[in-house]
């Protein structure tokens, strides 16, 4: 593998610079089109009838109310599944539509579609859609799929994964010992474009062009085909374009539904969710509940940790096991720790599916061992940063996995740096009463607030694990004085346009560089997840963009009488190192027909054993967050003040884009700090819209001081770590630490209400 | 579906009057939501956009009294003479959702929808407001009190639609502080408006989010008139101020809901009276 790393220019638009989204403008001017905006001519609409119950068993269906309305193309349901039933991350067992006889398993789950001329006529064909149900009683308590005395609630049972990890000396005792056991709210991922797809089908009817909002197209296309049973050949996907993501758009929403009504009917067919169904149609963070206890020693180092952590799957499988596996191996947190014994559940509920988002797993362990830390530096007599700086890990430190962190570790310099910001000033009292807790609602005065400090340091896994060769594939073609990227890495926002740019710019030593369609004519991309995308489809790209580069050479060596071996890009040119002679760049491909097509595959993973052992990861990043918060303490308000951070990036490739990746990652771990939560009772999802679900607004985001601490990742193609997990991950804890400290209550549980606070 | 556009007040009488199952549609911030969101089909609609007498005010000096059209958005109550004259009208225009609807949401539109957590309610309950009100029988004016009837259920009969809320001018101090759990844009969860009149020695306080109407916490009200002076230059002892608020919470009748709970709603309101007559006094 190569770990050098392409000299870093500031030639505009290469990387290092602050580069310009390619859609960036387009955006800001309303003028993107989102996968919702897409339209076909003839096209139908098409709409999900969802069972309001979140167990019950489907008696009968009856759809002839349906074809009777006017406008009504065509009704589906499972019976008109021509393939397999079920689709699926990991196994596929959640049903395409809920049949007759089965069970539905969820509030929300799909029991039929309709497609219709007008979304109008969609809603009214719904409503004469008549289903009966005998309703029962769900299980939506995971305790009780844990101990077993829960209904079996699918042939598969209730338990999606145990898994344990043994590590060490397991009969070791601290003589400091603290303990708790802590909460996690259900996040949802809340991305602002909401769910579309336009399906079209050949005139054929062998199969169909799709247009997708999604964040994997080659995994859609597997699944859809099986569904469809047709050949994955016989669909084309091409990415719509997605507003956001964040793991909610990895599970297959209305992929399968909007094809077959596509393909039964023979007209094109959008399906377009608003946002109470959105927040039906995806799958959400996992509720946990996690039990620790770490051991020290009396100088407060850690000798073993000790938990239990259960999370709350939901009605069916996603991404789980998988979620359950980045929990249980990241309970040590960035700190050194040789013997463990963790036990972890994944169970299946009657609550709405979880299953990716931003953080995997690891936002939940991260919360009770950084709630742990504190504890334990309270009982040590250390300060927070001390106890953390004492446990801090280090590369070549063995993880409880027995895995050996081979990852670049600047834990303790995360750390020290963040500790280095400045704290902002005091509040002042004559502050503007809407920048204190309570904001325009003007309930306190400065004299009402008391200010809390608190931390929360990270590490996170980057890629997929467990064995599983999450490759991806680029092109670079070079025709006639033109340089053309292409790839199927899904553009969520996160910015990926623009660095493949950057990439190719800088290693071709071109400016312009233009990006092919996003789509299934080439390999794999894996999904944009994992924080993994600028790692992998980076390291594609630049491969396939060397691999052009090395063919440019052996062309303009040959043509102009240079020395093969000692050419060099420098900055637009091409330079012989020997005899000085330089050919310009855009020049030297006038004529040139070249195409490579590259895959970069990282290091292979494994998996673990029964009790947990294994090298399961490709590689960690890690970040640490200090928290200053601002507390009502009298009516439970809150006002972040600043989130001071410094995080292990490996090497910045566009300061701009960086920047806002650790902003918005900033915000989204304040909301699950203090108010983002699904609020679900008896298996119903009681705030399913945006008056309810609250996300917070810019009187809520805190100041950001950030550093990045760049040590060149000598795994990563780049030089450079995935930054897009890790900034949500730690700010939650970091938080809550705070809010501790200014009230000096437990709260064991985020999201932490006003009432948690003062009753 | 028709759309009616009066342009001026009597056609808007005569329209509604022949049309008495139309729909009202002032800012659209509560009503379109109804039709978007829940479902709501109207048969026909009314427009109050070109009504331009609904949009505007006036100040009699004479009377000391404010009168402001149903059709006033709350940007024009957030900042100006509106604000100057009425600043817990203003304080409450601000805390409602963002720069989009405060623009286009107005006063009749929240007296209309006339939901416990309407953030000018408050406000108008413990000015003493009165609503004015044309219908088919002509004029009548309705007080604050007497308007809100239930959980969105006010008293306009048929064919009846607000013209103007009329306030008095009070002459001492007056706040509104609202809880949620957001620092901007959120329902609230508990919201107070108190005024105390330094020229008479009185004081109201009115309640949102914590019972099925707005709440006067009459009691409270005239235990605290009783147990100290109100009027300017007097002092307020913390303990007072204590105990006005834990009155004030015993007069709050709210509700368990996916929001919050009934025990964080008379708690923080509690806090809110304290606070707000504290900050009266300094
Ligand atoms: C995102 C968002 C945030 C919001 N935040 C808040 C908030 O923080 N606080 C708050 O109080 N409200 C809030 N609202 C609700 C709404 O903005 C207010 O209630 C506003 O005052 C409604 O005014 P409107 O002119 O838009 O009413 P419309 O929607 O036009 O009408 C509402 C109702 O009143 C009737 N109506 C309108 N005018 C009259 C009249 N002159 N006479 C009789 N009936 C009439 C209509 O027929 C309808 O039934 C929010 C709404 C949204 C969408």
């Amino acid at each position: 593998m190569s770990s050098t790393v392409v000299s870093t220019g500031t030639r505009p638009g290469t990387l290092g610079t602050s580069a310009s989204r390619p859609d960036g403008v387009a955006k800001v001017q309303g003028g993107f089109a989102f996968s919702s905006d897409m339209w076909a001519d003839n096209m139908l609409w098409g709409a999900t009838l969802r069972s309001p119950h979140p167990y019950a068993r489907i008696v009968s269906i009856d759809v002839s109310g349906a074809y009777a309305i006017d406008g009504v193309a065509t009704v589906i349901t499972a019976d008109d599944v021509p393939g397999k039933l079920t689709y699926g991350l990991i196994v596929q067992d959640q049903p395409v539509f809920a049949a007759i006889g089965d069970t539905v398993r969820y509030s929300g789950e799909p029991i039929a579609a309709v497609a219709a001329d007008h979304p109008e006529t969609c809603q009214r064909a719904l409503a004469a859609i008549k289903v009966v149900y005998e309703v029962l009683t769900p299980v939506t308590d995971p305790e009780d799929c844990v101990s077993g005395i829960a209904e079996q609630i699918h042939p598969d049972g209730n338990i999606f994964r145990h898994q344990r990890i043994i590590s060490g000396d397991t009969t070791i005792v601290g003589a400091i010992q603290v303990e708790g056991t802590y909460e996690i709210g259900m996040q949802d991922q809340a991305f602002l474009g909401l769910e579309s797809a336009l399906a079209v089908p050949d005139s054929g009817g062998n199969g169909l062009e799709m247009y997708v909002a999604t964040q994997w197209l080659h995994e859609d296309r597997k699944q859809i085909a099986d569904c469809l049973n047709i050949p994955e050949e016989n669909i084309r996907l091409v990415l719509g374009g997605v507003g956001g993501a964040f793991g909610a758009r990895e599970d297959i929403s209305l992929q399968v539904h909007t094809a077959l009504l596509a393909m039964k009917s023979g007209r094109p067919v959008r399906i377009s969710y608003g946002r109470e169904e959105s927040f039906y149609g995806h799958v959400h963070r996992h509720p946990a509940k996690i039990w620790m206890k770490h051991h020290a020693d009396s100088n407060g180092k850690i000798v073993k940790i000790e938990s239990r952590m259960v999370f709350d799957g939901g009605a069916y499988c996603s991404t789980s096991p998988a979620v359950l596996v980045n929990g249980i191996t990241h309970t040590q947190g960035p700190y050194k720790c040789d013997n463990a014994v963790v036990d972890g559940w994944a169970v299946r509920t009657n609550n709405p599916p979880c299953g990716a988002m931003r953080g995997f797993g690891v936002v939940q362990a991260c919360f009770a061992h950084e709630s742990q830390m504190e504890k334990l530096a309270a009982a040590t007599g250390l300060s927070p940063v001390e106890i953390r700086l004492l446990n801090a890990m280090e590369t070549g430190d063995r993880m409880i996995t027995g895995q050996i962190m081979d990852s670049v570790a600047p834990v303790a310099q995360c750390i020290r740096e963040t500790d280095a910001i400045p704290m902002p000033p005091p509040m002042s009292s004559s502050a503007d009463l809407r920048t204190i807790p309570g904001g325009t609602g003007l309930t306190a005065q400065p004299s009402n607030i008391r200010r809390g400090v608190g931390w929360g340091v990270s590490i996170k896994n980057l890629m997929y694990s467990e064995g599983f060769d999450d490759y991806s594939t680029a092109r670079c073609r070079i025709s006639d004085g033109v340089v053309t990227i292409k790839f199927a890495t899904s553009e969520v926002g996160q910015g990926f346009t623009m660095l493949a740019q950057q990439i190719a710019r800088t290693v071709l030593g071109v400016d312009d560089v233009f990006l092919d369609t996003i789509d299934t004519q080439v390999g794999s991309a894996g999904s944009t997840s994992a924080s993994r995308q600028t790692w992998m489809s980076g390291g594609a790209v630049q491969a396939a963009c060397r691999a052009a580069l090395e063919k440019l050479f052996d062309h303009i060596a040959a043509k102009n009488s240079m020395n093969r071996s000692e050419l060099e890009i420098e900055g637009t040119d091409i330079v012989d190192r020997l005899t000085g002679l330089r050919v310009a760049v855009h020049a030297a491909i006038e004529g040139v027909d070249i195409d490579c097509t590259e895959e970069y595959h990282h290091p292979a993973t494994e998996d673990m054993d029964e009790n947990g052992q294994g090298n399961c990861h490709v590689a960690y990043a890690f970040v640490a967050h200090r928290a200053v918060v601002d507390v009502d303490p009298e009516l439970g308000l809150v006002k972040v003040v600043q989130i001071a951070t410094a995080q292990d990036v490996g090497r910045v490739l566009n300061p701009l884009s960086a920047m806002g990746q650790l902003e918005g990652g900033i915000a989204q771990g304040l909301g699950l700090a203090v108010m983002e939560e699904i609020i679900v009772k008896d298996g119903k999802v009681r705030n399913p819209s945006f008056t309810d679900y609250l996300l917070p607004t810019f009187l809520d985001v805190p100041t950001v001081e950030m550093v990045f601490i760049e040590e060149h990742e000598p795994k990563s193609p780049l030089g450079a770590k995935g930054i897009g997990e890790p900034p949500c991950i730690s700010v939650t804890p970091a938080i809550a630490n705070a809010i501790r400290q200014a009230v000096g209550r437990d709260l064991p549980r985020v999201p932490i209400r006003p009432y948690d606070i003062c009753l | 579906m028709p759309v009616l556009i009066p342009r001026n007040v009597d056609e808007l009488v005569e329209v509604f009057q022949a049309n008495p199952q139309a729909k009202l549609l002032a800012g659209g911030t509560d009503y379109m939501v109804e039709v978007n969101l829940h479902g709501r089909k109207p048969e026909t609609m009314i427009s109050l956009r070109r009504v331009k007498e609904l949009t505007e005010w006036s100040v009699r000096t004479n009377q000391s009294r404010i009168t402001i059209g149903a059709g006033v958005p709350y940007a024009d109550m957030e900042h100006g003479e509106i604000a100057r004259l009425v600043p817990a009208l203003a304080q409450a225009a601000r805390t409602v959702g963002s720069p989009q609807i405060r623009a286009a949401g107005t006063l009749g539109g929240n007296l209309g929808t006339c939901s416990p957590a309407g953030d000018s309610l408050p406000v108008l309950a413990a000015l003493g407001a009165t609503i004015h009100v044309i219908g088919p029988d002509g004029n009548r004016d309705i007080e604050f009190a007497d308007f809100m009837v239930g959980v969105k259920k006010n008293s306009l009969q048929p064919a009846e639609f607000v013209h103007s809320v009329s306030l008095p001018l009070v002459e001492g101090w007056q706040g509104y502080a609202k809880v949620g759990t957001r620092n901007a844009m959120v329902i609230s969860t508990a919201s107070a408006c108190l005024v105390r009149d330094s020229d008479e020695g009185f004081v109201a306080i009115a309640l949102g989010s914590v019972g099925p109407t707005i709440i006067r916490a009459h009691a409270a009200e005239s235990w605290l008139m009783k147990s100290t002076s109100l009027r300017a230059g007097s002092q307020l002892a913390p303990s007072i101020a204590q105990e006005f608020g834990r009155r004030v919470a015993q007069e709050s009748r709210p509700i368990d809901d996916h929001r919050s709970t009934a025990d964080y709603r008379r708690h923080a309101i509690g806090v809110l009276a304290q606070r707000l007559l504290t900050r009266s006094f300094s």
